[in-house]
């Protein structure tokens, strides 16, 4: 079959999908979008999680044929979702009932392609320098997932307690840094975001 | 006691910016974070094919027949192997023994060996062909423990044993047996006003690093082949690769792919040999990787122990003896069993001062899954059944149970039960103190004011169970003794090659190492060393490949410590070399080029007093500078094998834990409240990093405390939880706060007085939270996991 859909702000198109293909397939295999991980293919881990017309998903559950005409973002095109919300919503957060992209928006807006020369100065989402700087980095699997995931959650919660963190990030799996670096991280981009604000 | 130890081990050259001691951030950061970073899965090549390998569905039988045709009809399927298409006289592979069919042959020893292998130009295509191939078992009865591993009639797992520790052990089904023995704990035993023991169990732990096994192989114009992986050991897998295919070493080409996490499950070879095969067959480049049920099929897990221990003491609280006898099941394979044999009986004492022991540990063959290296190697075992011990001591004695363990702890000079001095610090008790030191977290946090209780602080959380009724607190202690390094003769050495040259106007030095980056942090590390050492800013670190000698394993807490060695020792012949050409082009200007010491710091020469001499870029010029070499730590013996006398080791690392958890009695529900974590470090080159390793290590030890375990069947052998679903591990809901104490006691072997930090924080964990469990509910808690009926009684 042939689907559709909008990946970080551009049209895809892909052909002979096999209707068992899973949207983290059709990405990684398809599309050469291979930041969302595959770790257990069974919505338990995390590593795969994108957002799904704004929602975050575990895109090894979502079958292609389910994406049909609708928006995803990968960590691949966060740093340029997180600047355009930025320019939306200044401070990485917004107004209650105000949160999200709304989907005209997301349809104007277009990530840059990803390659090493054309990121400008290195250009990274608020959350993605939080990771690297409190040392939320180790092997980095799980680390797409828990941006997406993270960066969801600053979006609609700008000033998350350690509890909301925690329960937020439930979902994904960290093997190595036994997580403390990845509270530390999503405190230092909410404190970063709320000093820019 | 100091924080800091020989200051003049560690001073030098801290002043060039980026150097050791700093946190600099690491150089695939940014990669990782925007998902560019290539991990082994996400290797992709034209025209390339996916392998997949068909498992066996039974733990012990004989193969009958292998009916391949329908499989190989299926149309896009390129190639279907089994043992017969394997192309040389060598059909094994192994870490220390060879007792690995590559492919199943003629019978299958454990549920999931692999017995065939798909190629197709779909994952899905090869996954439905592979269930097309018939597979007819004879099954034969499973041998499961020790009782049915040296029973008279016992069927031998594996006949005809011919490897090195054949003939020492007192059964063909035990891998590898240890004893060590020394003065007589017999007589010491009499003089012991308290004796206690105990028979303790600990599960299997999986390492469950999330980037399952993957890799491509590419056939090469020359006839062979090219194999990007994730691994923890270039050169041992290539050791182990290059026979089975029939091919020169140098024709097996291997480059390390991004690994996503390892922890010992990497040290054994996966899909790398498969991958090969297929690839050498079909003539095109297959990338096989295995989803995640696989992968618990698809490497060996921590050793399952049993565990039986006596000590003694006298009413004073000083430590008369031990006897222990550490039985571990080593599954269907050998893998490191005989290294974790070594391990678990030289270190089954503890960091505790006992002059009378008498230890045996023993590895198993039977039909559960293979069991090897994982984090901790062990050590870990043991110091939960140790610590248990010194807990059951400290109760009968009527003291607490920190200051029993101080009375009886270890320090610089001790002799160990192998008759080896340690003869670096080790400071036990001072660990112990500031973990006890540390104010206790608040109670009853899930207490809010004016409103409900916040289920997310109480146990069983989200699910609802309790808003603080039936909860009671519990406050345990514990802390391990683990080695550093390769030990018992082993030849531990690692390569590196450091080249320095001018680059767009600046002075650049690559540093390129075969050490498997897992994570850990090696290459800012790699990177913090060459800055030091060199003075240069700009560090570029090669991807780790088979083009420069080996770095040995990225295990054993070593590559800071061994490759760390390396990278530092062919910096300073790199220092030594520009200083001889300054010598020779600016000599006569300046009479310090021949008297003073002389220093690499921020891009020039200087003296030790701070003078500039010259620049780099002038001295250097055009020339590079470019040398490879090798480095040793200090070498090891290997332990007797009817004492156990050697000095076996090489290092020692020490962690110390305080728990404290929170149980829901009436549910069996455990939440760890704070699992706070003291360690010395030597040096701490990278403190970010050390903290993140201590932080993890820490939440792998909680996890087989409270959560992880693979359950076997013990009638089958077979593995009844294959997945996240049903294996738990800590999510960040489940884990504690874990405040961070490092010490840096130099350890004057070391480079720059460092310690290897990786294993010791997971060893300590796991007792800590079993201590404080006992101490909430009263109960005795001989085995980890802890599972909710445990402590129920239900």
């Amino acid at each position: 079959m042939r689907v559709n859909f909008t990946v970080n702000g551009r049209r895809h198109e892909a052909d002979d999908v096999w209707e068992g293909e899973s949207l983290l397939y059709v990405l990684r295999e398809r599309m050469g979008l291979p930041g969302s991980k595959n770790a257990c293919e069974q919505g338990e881990c995390g590593s795969c999680t994108v957002r799904l017309d704004g929602v975050p998903v575990c895109s090894c559950l979502v079958a292609a044929g389910q994406v049909e005409g609708r928006e995803v973002v990968t960590v691949e095109g966060l740093a340029d979702f997180a600047a355009h919300r930025s320019e939306r919503h200044p401070g990485s957060g917004c107004a209650p009932g105000a949160c999200g992209t709304a989907l005209d928006e997301a349809r104007r807006w277009e990530a840059r392609p990803s390659s090493e020369e054309s990121r400008e100065g290195g250009e990274l989402a608020p959350i993605q320098q939080a990771f690297i700087d409190a040392g939320a980095v180790q092997c980095g699997f799980c680390t797409p997932g828990l941006l997406v995931a993270a960066d969801e959650l600053l979006e609609r919660n700008p000033e998350p307690s350690d509890a909301d963190i925690r329960e937020a990030l439930s979902g994904n799996l960290c093997r190595c840094t036994g997580y403390e670096k990845i509270l530390d991280a999503v405190r230092l981009a909410a404190a970063r975001a709320e000093e820019t604000v | 006691m100091g924080v800091t130890g020989n200051p003049t081990s560690i001073n030098q050259g801290t002043r060039t910016k980026g150097g050791i001691g700093e946190s600099t951030l690491r150089p695939d950061g940014i990669l990782k974070v925007t998902g560019e970073f290539a991990y082994s899965s996400d290797m992709w090549h034209e025209d390339m094919l996916w392998g997949h390998t068909l498992r066996s569905t039974v733990a012990h039988a004989e193969i009958v027949s292998i009916d391949t045709s329908e499989a190989l009809a299926t149309s896009g399927v390129y190639a279907v192997l089994t043992y017969d298409d394997l192309p040389t006289s060598v059909k094994n592979y192994g870490l220390e023994i060879q007792d690995t069919p590559v492919l199943a042959h003629g019978k299958v020893r454990h549920h999931g060996e692999p017995v065939a292998l798909v190629a197709a130009d779909h994952p899905e295509t090869a996954r439905r062909a592979a269930a097309k191939i018939r597979i007819d078992y004879r099954e034969l009865p499973v041998i499961t423990d020790e009782a049915s591993a040296t029973a008279p009639d016992a069927i031998l797992v594996h006949e005809g044993r011919d490897d090195h520790h054949a003939g020492h052990v007192p059964h063909p089904n035990i891998v590898h047996r240890q004893p060590i023995v020394r003065g007589d704990a017999d007589a010491a035993a009499a003089r012991a006003d308290v004796v206690v023991s105990g028979e303790y169990v600990f599960g299997m732990q999986d390492q469950a690093f999330l980037g399952p096994e993957s890799g491509l192989a590419v056939p090469a114009e020359d006839g062979g082949v090219d194999l990007y992986v994730a691994t923890q050991w270039l050169h041992s897998d290539l050791r182990q690769i290059a026979p089975v295919l029939g091919l020169p070493e140098d024709k097996v080409r291997m480059t390390l792919s991004g690994v996503g996490g390892a922890f010992g499950g990497r040290e054994d070879l996966s899909m790398q040999i498969h991958a090969c095969l297929l690839a050498l067959r079909t003539g095109k480049p297959v990338k096989i990787v295995y989803n995640r049920f696989e992968s618990f099929f698809g490497h060996v897990h921590r050793h399952p122990a049993k565990l039986w221990y006596e000590h003694g003491a006298t009413r004073d609280g000083k430590l008369t003896h031990m006897k222990c006898r550490i039985v571990l099941d080593g599954g269907a394979y050998a893998s490191a069993s005989p290294a974790v044999v070594g391990n678990a009986s030289s270190l089954s004492v503890g960091p505790y001062v006992i002059d009378d022991v008498d230890i045996e540990a023993i590895a198993l063959y039977t039909n559960n899954p293979p069991c090897g290296a994982m984090r901790g190697f062990g050590a870990v075992q043991a110091c939960f059944a140790y610590e248990a011990q010194m807990d059951k001591l400290a109760t009968e004695l009527g003291m607490d149970p920190v200051e029993f363990r101080q009375l009886n702890a270890m320090e610089q000079g001790t002799l160990l039960p192998t008759g080896q001095v340690v003869d670096s610090p080790a400071p036990v008790a001072e660990l112990l103190r500031r973990v006890k030191a540390r104010p206790l977290p608040p109670e009853r946090q899930w207490e809010v004011a004016g409103e409900q209780a916040d289920v997310r602080a109480l146990p069983g959380g989200l699910s609802n169970t309790t808003h603080g009724e039936g909860v009671v607190r519990g406050i345990g202690y514990a802390v391990g003794l683990k080695n550093v390094g390769f030990s018992e003769g082993f030849d531990d050495y690692s390569t590196a090659r450091v080249r320095m040259e001018v680059i767009a106007g600046e002075p650049v030095a690559t540093v390129h190492t075969a050490m498997a980056e897992v994570g850990q942090g090696g290459v800012t590390v790699h990177a913090q060393i060459a800055r030091t050492e060199l003075g240069v800013a700009q560090v570029t670190i090669h991807p780790a490949d088979t083009r420069v000698g080996s770095a040995g394993s990225t295990s054993a807490s070593r590559q800071t410590y061994v490759t760390g060695g390396a990278v530092k020792h062919s910096c300073e012949a790199v220092r030594e070399k520009v200083l001889e050409m300054g010598r020779r082009k600016f000599g006569t200007y300046h009479p310090a080029w021949a008297t003073a010491e002389l220093l690499l710091e921020s891009g020039k020469v200087v003296t030790d007093g701070g003078e500039v001499l010259a620049d780099l870029v002038d001295v250097l010029e055009d020339e590079a500078i470019d040398i490879e070499l090798e480095w040793r730590h200090r070498p090891t013996e290997a332990f007797d094998l009817r004492t156990g006398q050697g000095n076996g080791h090489v290092q020692y690392s020490f962690a110390a834990h305080r728990a404290v958890v929170e149980v829901d009695t009436e549910l069996g529900l455990v939440k760890v409240i704070e699992l706070a974590c003291a360690q010395d470090v030597g040096k701490a080159l990278n403190p970010l990093s050390v903290e993140g390793q201590i932080q993890g290590g820490t939440i792998q030890g909680m996890g087989i405390a409270v959560m992880e375990e693979i359950v076997v069947d013990p009638k089958t052998a077979k593995v009844r939880n294959p997945s996240f679903t049903d294996y738990l591990l800590p999510t960040i809901l489940d884990t504690p706060t874990i405040p961070v104490d490092v010490l840096e006691l130099a350890d004057d072997h070391a480079p720059y007085g460092l310690r290897g930090i990786g294993e010791a924080p997971t060893l300590s964990s796991t007792p800590a939270v079993l201590a404080a469990i006992r101490n909430a509910t009263g109960l005795e808690l001989n085995r980890t996991p802890v599972r909710p009926e445990h402590l129920t009684g239900t």
